[in-house]
């Protein structure tokens, strides 16, 4: 039997098991949107702009660990998708964007809405496809799908020209994918593995450093474990955050630009560094002919380009976290009587004990509202149990310094792009994966206002999104770098926000306020309470800053503390 | 340093535009690129030149068999190989001059494949040094216009580019 293009796209959705798409409709998606009338097996949530289309895929992504998927239409829809696509790209998040072409024929001429999608996001996709025949959709999608969600994960585009999705073809979706090309590594190599474990063996002041691969292999399981065994401290980097409960004992804080005392100075005096699924990035290490200078580096991760790009590394173990650290695990089992005798850093953990009870995690108390509070009675109030999205700026450090994250997949931010509007589409996304857990968005006054269309989608899906804006009326994060490097001068950074109460009523979901302390606990349990999308307004004290900070540039050593 | 890259690729439209694009994104340099199909029909074969440290050129070979398109990256700088290269020149051909310039074709085993009453046109294969005397010669002649075609290279002997060796250097950055 021959079916349309659109009717093959529809059956080899079903196919790879995809129960929701985030979509926009336009000209060229007709033919799909038509298809998919009454498939009720694929929940279609319609969003205002496209961006936050690729925004709630991701965020439904990173909270499920399924791949994410989203639709649109040909030209300026297919470009409104781009920052969504970077952003997935930079933090390694499985999502298949399907954007609409205009007709094969058309394509080149100029056409209306035609724009060059997969020439545009070629540098931000883990790969991308234009289909230029119906019988080759059904394979181009199953490998699309592969891609994303194999290896080191990321976002593929698939672009559909019109004529394709009508043009009639055989469905047969294939079973297996193969790519000659395309074979990532999940094992590590043993000899890596023992020559690793030997240098841990007889480490004096072992430090884990960990990322986004001990969340995206599923291994924080094993991560604990690992860190327990041989009683390693253990520093996460943003995209790492949840991969240890962040009330573990052994757990520091994270690391770089805004992170922890105890972290930093683990890293500098470290004299083995063992990355597992991080990227060092800049914002991580700080200056890095300063980075860990006492150190041997041991770094773990399933993408060889990571490894050795920004800090030379001794002993690299390309390998998926999980499978490497479960090696690990059995030789520490196999050998326990040895490192029973040989491992022992007692002197450096008490050392890191010092260093976090003299200088916590801290803030001054001087009887005006503080954002840190507010994230704290957050974190006491839902008990650590919610999915945190966040957007970026001051709102997202102060959330990955004072909530602390006990789970992986809890916290959902935009950590190498850095999107300003990510938090709140991608907790709809996650709001959608998990209809019955409490999924809260900190916000700033700033980034909320780069996708507040989406209030209008949380409405129409009833998804009882929570945005706790922290509404300080600058962009805060500017303002600080403004404020400690360029004299105060607060060019551009002071914002005239509306009313976010009326905003949220005017579309139809609840507005709150709070304005002091002790409104804190009764609004923010009056707002988990409610079974609808909720935007709480909090005005903080406007010129606080995020400490501590690491002056870009610096070693990661020279915090400027509170 | 200078280094002579070569990919098997899949023989697809948009192959070459990762690749440039790599490079440009990067910020890595291309001094010479030269594709066309191979035997296998459903793969090219590239060979670029490219200048950078070791760091730098680990990146590149890395990134390089990232793409997904990407069959194969073979660098030549361990591996022992011959490299030749093609260049078309115009030279001002007068009278007194034409004699002088055919005996240096003849000694460099050139052709000339064009003749016009003022300009021969030459063109000459070999490695770089060779090439780089040739044009030395031509030049107090009077060159017009020079074309090159930039390197390709191959392993000597019964070395040869096969598939599978993806993995294999996985492996190598495996130690």
């Amino acid at each position: 039997m021959k079916r349309t293009g659109a009717q093959i796209f529809v059956e080899s959705l079903k196919a790879e098991g995809i129960d929701t798409i985030f979509c926009y409709p336009g000209g060229a998606t007709l033919n799909i949107t038509d298809a998919l009338t009454d498939i009720s097996q694929i929940r279609q949530v319609v969003v205002r702009h496209e961006q936050a289309a690729v925004h709630a895929a991701d965020g439904y992504a990173r909270a499920s660990g399924k791949v994410g998927v989203a639709l649109v239409t040909s030209g300026p829809g297919a470009t409104n998708t781009v920052t969504g696509i970077a952003t997935a790209y930079m933090d390694s998040i499985p999502v298949v964007v399907f954007s609409c072409q205009v007709n094969t024929m058309l394509i080149g001429n100029d056409a209306f809405q035609e724009a060059d999608i997969v020439g545009i996001t070629r540098p931000c996709t883990k790969h991308n496809y234009l289909v230029r025949d119906v019988k080759d959709l059904a394979k181009i999608i199953k490998e699309a799908f592969h891609i994303a969600e194999s290896g080191r994960p990321g976002p593929v585009l698939v672009d559909i020209p019109k004529d394709v999705s009508s043009a009639l073809g055989e469905f047969k979706y294939p079973e297996r994918v193969h790519i000659r090309s395309y074979q990532p590594t999940y094992v590590g190599h043993s000899g890596q593995i023992k020559k690793a474990m030997r240098l841990i063996l007889h480490a004096k002041r072992p430090v884990l450093y960990t990322g986004g691969g001990v969340i995206s292999s599923n291994a924080s399981q094993e991560l604990t474990k690992f860190a327990e065994a041989l009683s390693i401290p253990v520093t996460n980097t943003l995209m790492g955050l949840g991969g240890i409960p962040g009330n573990h004992p052994l757990f520091l804080g994270m690391l770089g630009m805004h992170g922890t005392y105890a972290a930093n100075m683990a890293i500098t005096e470290s004299d083995l560094i063992i990355a597992m699924g991080a990227r060092f990035d800049d914002r991580a290490t700080g200056k890095t002919d300063e980075f860990a200078p006492h150190a041997k580096i041991i770094h773990v991760d399933i993408d060889p380009t990571s490894i050795s790009k920004n800090i030379k590394v001794d002993i690299p173990i390309v390998g998926d976290t999980r499978n490497v650290l479960m090696h690990m695990l059995k030789i520490i089992e196999d050998e326990k009587d040895t490192y029973k005798q040989h491992h022992n850093i007692a002197e450096w953990i008490k050392k890191i004990t010092e260093w976090k009870d003299n200088h916590p995690l801290t803030y001054q108390k001087n009887n005006t509202l503080k954002p840190q509070y507010v994230i704290e009675r957050i974190f006491e109030l839902t008990k650590g149990k919610a999915i945190i999205t966040t957007e970026v700026g001051q709102n997202q450090m102060w959330t990955a310094q004072f909530f602390k994250f006990l789970k992986p997949r809890t916290c959902l931010t935009s950590g190498g792009l850095g999107t300003m509007g990510y938090g709140f589409p991608a907790a709809i996304g996650a709001q959608v994966a998990f209809p019955k857990s409490l999924v809260i968005d900190i916000a700033g006054d700033g980034s909320i206002q780069m996708n507040i269309q989406e209030l209008a989608t949380a409405v129409q899906y009833n998804l009882p999104v929570k945005v706790v804006i922290l509404n300080n009326g600058f962009l805060g994060m500017v303002r600080q770098w403004q404020e400690l490097f360029y004299e105060k001068r607060y060019t551009w950074t002071h914002l005239h926000s509306p009313d976010f109460v009326k905003v949220a009523e005017a579309y139809g979901a609840v507005g709150l306020r709070i304005e002091a302390d002790n409104d804190v606990d009764g609004i923010l349990k009056q707002a988990f309470k409610n079974n609808r999308p909720t935007f709480i307004d909090v005005r903080v004290n406007p010129e606080e800053c995020v400490y501590p900070m690491v002056p870009a540039g610096a070693s990661l050593k020279e915090m400027l503390l509170v | 340093m200078r280094h002579t890259i070569s990919l098997l690729v899949e023989n697809e439209f948009g192959v070459l535009s990762r690749i440039a694009g790599l490079f440009s994104g990067r910020g890595f340099n291309i001094e010479s690129l030269c594709v066309a199909e191979s035997l296998d029909p459903t793969i090219s074969i590239m060979t670029i030149v490219t200048t950078g440290n070791d760091a730098i050129l680990e990146q590149i070979l890395k990134q390089l068999n990232k793409l997904i398109n990407v069959i194969k990256v073979v660098d030549f700088k361990e591996i022992d190989y011959v490299s030749r290269e093609m260049i078309l020149v115009k030279v001002n051909s007068e009278e007194k001059t034409r004699a002088e310039i055919l005996r240096i074709v003849e000694i460099f085993r050139g052709k000339v494949i064009d003749v016009s009453s003022r300009t021969y046109t030459i063109m000459i294969t070999g490695d770089e040094d060779k090439l780089k005397a040739f044009i030395n010669l031509m030049k107090p002649i009077g060159i017009k216009e020079l074309v090159r075609t930039g390197p390709i290279a191959m392993a000597r002997g019964e070395r040869m580019l096969k598939i599978k060796e993806k993995t294999e250097l996985k492996e190598e950055a495996n130690g």
